[in-house]
């Protein structure tokens, strides 16, 4: 989602961003004229008149998990964001009786909350797996 | 006589030359509060609806419509940007 309009949008799309996907982008490219949707996330710059580099993850029931928002010249993580989705899918797919730990990719360990756990984190996650 | 514009990251845009009226700036200053951040993790998102293109059509998206899926919304300065 941006500010310019759904034919910039197009025309984006059709001339360079096509030449770097196949096929073209397959989401919805939004529009938001003036950002009005931007100012209640957050993410608009008055003074620029234009959005920041705004990310949220928002799950099955319209709960915003997590964002992050960086100034324009800082690019995103792909990598990150689907981590950390995935984490999210993971951890609703336990029903809260599981937690991903610092560093946690798919089919690492996780932590089990629970009166067990409490002063024991250290037995169970190292240092290292934060950099894993 | 124009100058130049130096192509950046962020969109160059215009606006009103010379000092603003002071009644104004108020104005723009309470506008500015108002429009701080609604965002928590843990919170409902805010709904919203707008225009956009996707593989050839243009169509109107509402956010509340994704209920049941995964979401994610990404805001960037403006199209043909750089990074």
């Amino acid at each position: 989602m941006s500010i310019d309009s759904m034919f910039v949008h197009k025309m984006w799309d059709d001339h360079e961003l096509s030449k770097m996907v196949e096929g073209g982008v397959p989401f919805p490219m939004l529009s938001d004229a003036g950002g009005r949707v931007g100012k209640v996330y957050g993410v608009y710059d008055e003074d620029a008149g234009v959005e920041t580099r705004g990310r949220f993850i928002i799950d099955p029931d319209g709960i915003v998990q997590g964002f992050e928002v960086l100034t324009p010249p800082v690019g995103r993580s792909v990598n990150e964001t689907l981590r950390q989705v995935q984490a999210f899918q993971f951890v609703r797919a336990s029903k809260g009786t599981e937690a991903t730990p610092s560093g946690w990719k798919p089919g690492k360990k996780t932590l089990k909350p629970g009166p067990g756990l409490v002063g024991n984190v250290w037995k169970e996650w190292k240092t290292q797996m934060a950099f894993d | 006589m124009a100058e130049e514009v130096k192509a950046g990251c962020a969109r160059p845009t215009g606006g009103p030359v010379g000092e603003p009226a002071p009644e104004t700036t108020e104005d723009i200053q309470m506008e500015k509060k108002e429009a701080k951040s609604m965002i928590q993790v843990g919170k409902k998102a805010p709904d919203f609806s707008a225009p956009g293109y996707q593989k050839g059509g243009f169509i109107n998206v509402k956010l509340s419509d994704y209920l049941g899926k995964w979401v994610l919304l990404c805001f960037y300065p403006g199209d043909f940007t750089f990074v």
